[in-house]
């Protein structure tokens, strides 16, 4: 060794120099033989293919998922658009045919040639469309003077439909083009610029199942841009359809009912956490986006004041109002501050410190037990349950039945609402907690808040024995086959933090509410199926302790919301609904007969009417 | 300061070479950026790369103050500082085509995983230098190196650019092997290296990657996306045959057939106006450059200039090879440019920092350690 380590021995270097040498040699041999290969032996044939220019690539687009409801009714599908395209190469001279084209389109010559010079460079052999979707009067015309319009093509995308226009609008969502951003990012392989893709609802999130796979075609053409032979062709692969949980027909009657009014419905079947309806009012017409909204729609919608762009079941957030007893109830008797034997007296207010809370009834509801308060929705009596639980113990029950924190549905943009604590508000407002404000936390007014898909599920739970189900919109994924791709199964996120004996008493009070002699909710009492609920109003505004408004007098903004929660049969649930509408003021006269209506529908009790003259009525729809 | 023997050695033939290949590479490039319609937006792409190409001289002018046997000894120091510039592209850098590869750096905007390429050969030179033997390395001496490869592959494939990482490796094989490794170690790694292999296709690759292999192996898989390039640009080299379809007059240039004509497909620009005349002067001077460095490394009296030397040489042999490979179907399309005359500035500028180093290393000849 020694010299070789730092000065290079000669013979050494030039040894390990000519294998490498040798390497260069060969390499740049092949090199130059493949040269031989491609520009001599088969020049003359590339040179014919380059003068005529003759091989086009023609993609065909492929056609996105289709979406069914529970029942294989076919929710959205694809119709064919007729796109008008032009290949500049073979509309020689250019001027002249776009010009006859306006002239027989009444398309401004100007816009036009505006779309041709956006396309620049790159676009000299690939079809450019003109006009998106055009009429078939248009088609005709256009078909008619073929000969007129060399390099003018007619090109048949499958496009967007959704059948039952508006319906579900929030929960199906819609399609709009790609950007350049996501176009770069890489995560949608197969999109193409002018390509859809799901940006709202179901059909974003469940973009990468819907969306199929592009095909394309080789193909030789001739002067005329004529196809004379195809090389080669990838057939496009159709995107993979979905099955909902959702039922239309109930979609469609949930939607009926809250036509006119601001709000949200969600059913739940409390089994399976399946969405039987998640309606959110004022909608929107998912038509409308196909082919790129007007702008003049879009503002329409972004100024209306009802929000018809958001998904009110998951998006907005309310405070819970009484509906939110149901807690303080369940954390009174799992923490033993109240039994089912204690009771209280309700004098129409309570006295804390030197303040007097209110109770929504004015007289006092008298000598109370926690059904009887659930009942009649007393607030004194969860005043004083709440006072001494304190806020962090309210707030650990809240979590522990998915309030305040996102159910997990698969639809973006979900709120998780606001479950305060002491720490909260210390880190929030750097304020401590005042025990006043626990007072309202547990009658569910103050800084609560929930969202309509949150009280579905949790009130799903109370029906169906405690369990905490994660809202499923899909079943299955099938191909185009119809062969299984995948398939979604429940899936349940927790328990209600209570006994099977406290949570009986829970919904005991909760069946009075409809059936008790004195239930907020009984006068939507149905004859075959019972109901257990509870009512809320929620304030829009807070008012001070004892003042007292007249909700008819202030505007329709500042008036109250009104909730109701409920799971039917009570004895063994079929469904869980929960309402919301917004200024309906109270919870028993706006949102329950909404949901009265709605388990009466697909329950299947028949009017009392019908009742009495079909015994088995009953049988036959079940 | 400077020594007067520096200036009477330097290297003007092979600075000859650079020069020439650089006139050809900006003829080309003028070809592929103003053919065709539109030229005058894109011929900010020829201005640019004049702009890169002139600091790329500049480069090489103050790299040749300093003796290289400094980078030796510094050269822990520039591989760390490339490493934590990879590390920053991914806090900071920007993301295109879906990949972190580049470093914003006001107008600048460079890929660190091309100066790594340099900074590795350095120190591998450096490491390499002090462990050769007659009887090759072993397993013991490869340690180090191994490690000082792996640090930026992970990095650079997890960009994801697996293109510039298996060149980093293939450069660091390259040099290893021709500082000469114990036949044991080569049977070792072969018998290891085989089975791994398919663990690699099925664990180790991203779907895309695997479909550009399998559509090199069968173009028709992909009739739409890499295998129309490949046959457009097949098309728009033997179009050009024996001499050409002159300057300016390529059809498949100028009517944008080809994808990428300026950057990774710029050969085929070359192909198609001056044909297989015009092709085969590059060749050859490409050919010359590389045994230009070759010689460079054998009149080198200090083992680690001449390591180095062969490791630059290599790095430009390996990016001509696979470049043109792939532009004329005999490769897989990866990403890598054809040295000096792709449009890009990292490019370039490694390449120029390349030959800075050999020419540094070349009038330096006669300095032994």
């Amino acid at each position: 060794m020694g010299d070789i380590n730092r000065n290079p021995d000669r013979d050494w270097l030039k040894q390990r120099l000519m294998g490498a040498s040798l390497c260069i040699v060969l390499v740049f041999s092949l090199l130059l033989l493949r040269l031989v290969y491609l520009q001599m032996i088969k020049g003359e044939e590339y040179r014919r293919l380059s003068q005529t220019n003759c091989v086009r690539l023609k993609s065909i687009k492929s056609s996105r998922g289709l979406i069914y409801d529970r029942s294989n009714t076919l929710l959205v599908d694809n119709r064919p658009a007729f796109d008008l395209s032009i290949v500049l190469e073979d509309a020689k001279p250019v001027k002249e045919t776009v010009a006859h084209l306006s002239g027989l389109t009444g398309e401004p010559q100007d816009e036009l040639m505006a779309s041709i010079k956006k396309a620049g460079r790159s676009a000299f052999y690939k079809p450019l469309v003109l006009k998106r979707d055009i009429s078939r009067d248009l088609l005709a015309m256009v078909e008619s003077h073929q000969f007129d319009l060399p390099g003018v093509y007619i090109d048949i995308e499958p496009t967007r439909h959704y059948i039952y226009e508006k319906t579900a609008a929030h929960l199906l969502g819609y399609l709009g083009e790609i950007n350049r951003e996501e176009l770069q990012s890489g995560k949608y392989p197969n999109v193409k610029t002018g390509d859809s893709i799901g940006r709202y609802g179901v059909e974003k999130s469940f973009e990468p199942f819907l969306q199929g796979k592009r095909g394309g075609r080789q193909v030789e053409v001739d002067v005329n841009g004529r196809v004379i032979k195809v090389l080669k062709t990838v057939d496009p692969v159709p995107g993979k359809d979905l099955y909902l949980t959702l039922d239309l027909k109930l979609q469609q009657r949930a939607e009926e009912l809250l036509a006119g009014k601001d709000g949200a419905v969600v059913v739940l079947d409390p089994s399976n956490g399946d969405v039987l309806v998640m309606a959110s009012t004022p909608s929107f017409d998912q038509n409308d986006f196909i082919g790129g909204i007007s702008s003049k729609k879009w503002r329409a919608l972004m100024d209306d004041p009802g929000r018809p762009m958001n998904n009110k079941a998951i998006q907005a957030e309310y405070p819970p109002a009484s509906t939110y007893k149901i807690i303080t109830a369940m954390a009174g008797l799992e923490e033993k501050v109240i039994d089912r034997s204690s009771t209280f007296f309700c004098p129409g207010f309570y006295k804390f410190g030197n303040r007097r809370y209110h109770c929504w009834n004015r007289h006092g509801h008298g000598e109370l037990d926690v059904v009887g308060a659930i009942e009649r929705s007393c607030d004194v009596f969860f005043y004083r349950t709440g006072e001494e639980l304190g806020v962090d113990k309210l707030a650990q029950y809240a979590n522990g039945a998915g309030l305040g924190r996102l159910t997990g549905i698969r639809l973006a943009h979900e709120r998780d609402g606001l479950i305060p604590t002491a720490a909260w508000k210390k880190k929030r407002f750097k304020e401590s907690w005042q025990a006043g404000e626990t007072l309202s936390i547990s009658i569910g007014q103050g800084f609560n808040l929930v969202t309509p898909l949150q009280m579905a599920v949790f009130i799903a739970a109370v029906g169906n024995g405690g369990t905490l189900y994660r809202p499923r919109i899909v079943k299955a994924v099938r191909d185009y086959r119809g062969k299984m791709v995948k398939e979604i199964e429940p899936e349940i996120t927790g328990g209600l933090p209570v006994s099977p004996e406290n949570l009986a008493l829970v919904r005991k009070g909760m069946l009075k509410v409809v059936h008790g002699s004195r239930g907020t909710a009984r006068r939507i009492r149905l004859k075959d199926i019972t109901i257990a609920g509870k009512t809320g109003t929620a304030q829009v505004f807070s008012r001070k302790a004892g003042e007292k408004f007249d909700n008819k007098k202030l505007g329709r903004t500042l008036q109250d919301h009104a909730w109701f929660v409920c799971y039917a049969p009570a004895e063994n649930p079929k469904v869980a609904v929960s309402v919301m509408i917004e200024h309906g003021e109270h919870g028993s006269s706006a949102a329950a007969p909404v949901a009265g209506e709605l388990i009466r529908s697909y329950l299947g009790a028949p009017d009392p009417a019908m009742a009495m003259l079909s015994e088995h009525g009953k049988d036959q729809q079940e | 300061m400077f020594d007067r023997r520096l200036i009477e050695n330097f290297d003007w033939g092979f600075l000859g070479v650079i020069i020439l290949i650089c006139a050809a590479g900006m003829m080309i490039l003028y070809s592929a950026v103003t053919a065709g319609a539109d030229g005058a937006v894109l011929h900010g792409l020829f201005k640019k790369q004049a702009v890169w190409m002139g600091a790329g001289f500049f480069i090489i002018l103050v790299s040749l103050v300093v003796d290289f046997r400094e980078l030796g000894k510094l050269h822990l120091f520039f591989y760390v500082l490339c490493v934590g510039l990879l590390v920053s592209t991914y806090l900071f850098g920007k993301v295109g085509g879906g990949s972190q590869r580049w470093l914003v750096l006001g107008p600048i905007r460079m890929q660190p995983s091309e100066l790594m390429k340099i900074s590795l050969i350095i120190s591998l030179a450096a490491v390499y230098a002090g462990s050769v033997s007659q009887e090759g390395l072993g397993f013991r001496n490869l340690i180090k190196p191994a490690t000082l490869c792996l640090i930026p592959f992970g990095l650079i494939v997890n960009q994801p650019d697996l293109g510039t990482g298996l060149l980093l490796l293939l450069i660091a094989g390259t040099i290893t092997l021709f500082v000469k490794v114990q036949k044991k170690v080569i049977l070792t790694f072969t018998g290891v290296g085989l089975p791994i292999v398919p663990l690699v296709w099925f664990f180790g690759l991203k779907d895309y990657q695997k479909g550009r292999i399998l559509t090199f192996l069968d173009p028709d898989r992909d009739p739409l996306g890499a295998g129309y390039h490949i046959i457009q640009s097949k098309i728009a080299i033997g179009s050009g045959m024996l001499t050409g379809k002159g300057f300016l007059k390529g059809t498949q240039n100028a009517l944008n057939f080809l994808p990428e004509q300026h950057t990774d497909f710029i050969l085929s620009v070359l192909a198609e106006e001056w044909g297989f005349a015009g092709c085969v002067v590059l060749l050859l001077l490409y050919f010359v450059l590389l045994f230009w460095g070759l010689n460079i490394a054998y009149n080198c009296r200090n083992m680690f200039g001449s390591i180095l030397a062969f490791g630059i040489t290599a790095m430009i042999f390996w990016q001509i090879f696979i470049n043109i490979g792939m532009v004329m179907g005999l490769m897989p399309v990866v990403g890598v440019p054809l040295p000096l005359i792709s449009y890009g500035g990292s490019s370039v500028v490694t390449n120029m920092v390349g030959f800075g180093i050999l020419l540094n290393i070349s009038m330096r000849k006669f300095t032994s350690s």
